[in-house]
């Protein structure tokens, strides 16, 4: 149930995420959802995308440094409060986030976030517990 | 004014001829009681004898700090270990310090040195000498200050750092000279202001400033922001520490070498033939006196270039320009020796750290910064900030715990940091000097 996400290690200079997207771009892939987390010297760029290996192939041959993370995409109820009835339960199991961003498209009509925990087994088991809608990768993929 | 006139004022010819009889006294010593040096004479195919005139030096072997490194720690000494009163040492590339040892009176030459020295840059007996050069290993600051307790000054060893308590002491303590680094000084004028304290009501009169390479264009800086002659001093613990040469106040035009303790000249760094007066070249120095660790043609890897004209002040030792740079890659980083090698030894120590780095060394705010960058591959590099954030820490402190040099270490991307074939590029010194 889990979701390959691709970190992009980005020393901060201008025109690096321009780079990064033209090669994304004329590889054939389509970027999903994105996180950008930056420090004063460099920052890390967090893709969906829909071809994770591809993707993966085409920044490396350019000569970044990119990783392979798994994280979790759930579900959320598109109301006030949605988003913390799942941050309740997962709290209730003391797991923790260790980032989140949110996926551009909707599922069905309700938004979905994508979770980094320290423990994605657990946090996984802990949701559906609750009843709360994990999405799988290849759904995403090709949403 | 002189400190010690007879010796400081020595007509040539009979400066000459000690050093001359110096120089056979220290050879058939170490020839004798330093296993390398009898080593080293017979490999030349030469006996303590041949050495007839001081022309002959030219003749003798070289000795160099990796000689010294081999000797680590004590092998180098002339001296029994009962006769050493004094150990320094400074850092070398292999993390292993480069050792030196004193007698008794090596400290009283050295003492007698430093005092002749204060005196040269226009100090006296009743001056308040703020020695804020580094107590310990390092020999500044216990050099500076025997030297001052010598003269007969009152000395204030308040060392390096603690800028804010520095200024609040010149200002009560009434300091009239100061010893430190040249970039400490400006960082400290910095402060002042900031502090809302002006140089210009302090009573300080006279700078001593060593160490660190610097330059005209910083002595100009220095005077005009602290309001006092600024004075270059140059030593290294090989050959004694602090004092082997200084400028005078008089003439500021070039540092007197002592030189009925020394011997100076200046080779070509290549092929190792003596240059003459006024050319360019490596500055190597045989210690005539000294009996801890006395040093036969040391290569110092300072480039200069020496005069023998008279000088205004009336002494007659030879003067020294201004130390233009190292024939090798070692840096002073606010006066402390960092060798390249050593930081690309502490990196390579860190697990999945790649051994292609960069150093940056720049001067903000009149201090000597040092910038590492370390690329990041795929061993290093986690998602997460906070990992990589621990590393850039984890590196800063290691370079700090081993080196005793604070740096900030940058992740930077991959295959970023420039490859050459050969002789890496390794650092890029920013310093206008």
């Amino acid at each position: 149930m889990k979701v390959e996400q691709i970190s992009i290690f980005i020393e901060n200079k201008s025109g690096r995420l321009a780079e990064i997207t033209r090669i994304l771009g004329e590889g054939g892939i389509n970027i999903r959802a994105l996180s950008l987390a930056d420090t004063s010297d460099f920052g890390i760029l967090r893709l969906i995308v829909n071809d994770v290996d591809t993707a993966n192939k085409v920044l490396k041959e350019k000569g970044f440094t990119v990783n392979k993370t798994e994280v979790v995409a759930v579900e959320v109820p598109d109301r006030p409060g949605g988003l913390g009835a799942i941050l309740k339960a997962l709290d209730a199991e003391q797991i923790n986030v260790e980032y989140m961003y949110a996926f551009v498209e909707r599922c069905g009509g309700n938004a979905v976030i994508i979770f980094r925990f320290d423990d994605a087994d657990k946090a996984i088991n802990a949701l559906k517990a609750n009843n709360f809608s994990v999405l799988a990768g290849e759904r995403l993929y090709s949403m | 004014m002189y400190f010690n006139e007879e010796f400081e004022t020595l007509p040539r010819p009979a400066l000459e001829a000690l050093q001359l009889k110096r120089l056979q006294a220290v050879v058939e010593k170490v020839c004798a009681d330093v296993p390398f040096y009898t080593e080293s004479f017979l490999q030349a195919g030469l006996k303590p004898g041949d050495v007839r005139s001081l022309d002959d030096l030219q003749r003798l072997p070289f000795t160099t700090k990796q000689d010294m490194r081999d000797s680590y720690p004590y092998g180098l000494f002339a001296a029994p270990l009962e006769e050493i009163v004094r150990i320094h040492a400074s850092s070398g590339t292999t993390g292993k310090p480069t050792v030196v040892g004193y007698t008794r009176k090596d400290i009283d030459t050295w003492s007698d040195l430093m005092a002749r020295s204060f005196v040269a840059a226009g100090a006296h007996r009743g001056d308040i000498i703020h020695n804020a050069y580094g107590y310990g290993l390092f020999t500044g600051g216990l050099g500076a200050h025997y030297g001052a307790e010598l003269l007969g000054a009152s000395v204030i060893p308040i060392s390096g750092g603690n800028t804010k308590r520095q200024i609040m002491i010149m200002q009560d303590f009434g300091s009239t000279v100061l010893t430190c680094t040249p970039s400490y000084s400006l960082f400290m004028a910095e402060e002042a202001r900031a502090e809302g304290v002006d140089f210009k009501k302090l009573k300080l009169r006279v700078g001593i400033f060593g160490a660190e390479p610097w330059s005209e264009a910083m002595r100009g800086e220095i005077e005009e922001k602290l309001n006092l002659a600024a004075i270059d001093i140059y030593g290294l613990s090989e050959i004694m520490g602090p004092g082997v040469a200084i400028e005078c106040i008089e003439a500021k035009k070039g540092l007197h070498i002592w030189e009925d303790h020394f011997i100076p000249e200046i080779i070509d760094p290549e092929t190792g033939r003596r240059l003459p007066q006024g050319e360019r070249g490596e500055l190597v120095i045989t210690t005539i006196t000294k009996q801890g660790i006395p040093l036969i043609r040391y290569r110092t890897r300072d480039i200069t270039s020496i005069t023998y004209e008279p000088c205004a002040c009336g002494r007659t030792h030879a003067r020294i320009s201004r130390m233009s740079g190292r024939c090798d890659d070692m840096l002073i980083i606010r006066g402390v020796n960092v060798f390249p090698s050593q930081i690309e030894s502490i990196l390579v120590g860190i697990e999945g750290v790649e051994p292609h780095y960069l150093l940056i060394v720049d001067r903000r705010d009149n201090l000597d910064t040092l910038e590492v960058q370390v690329e990041v591959d795929e061993q290093l590099f986690s998602d997460e900030i906070k990992i990589l954030q621990l590393l850039s820490k984890r590196i800063e402190k290691e370079i700090k715990d081993v080196l005793g040099v604070t740096c900030t270490a940058k992740l930077v991307e991959p295959r970023t940091i420039q490859r050459s074939e050969g002789k890496a590029k390794r650092v890029i010194d920013n310093r206008k000097l």
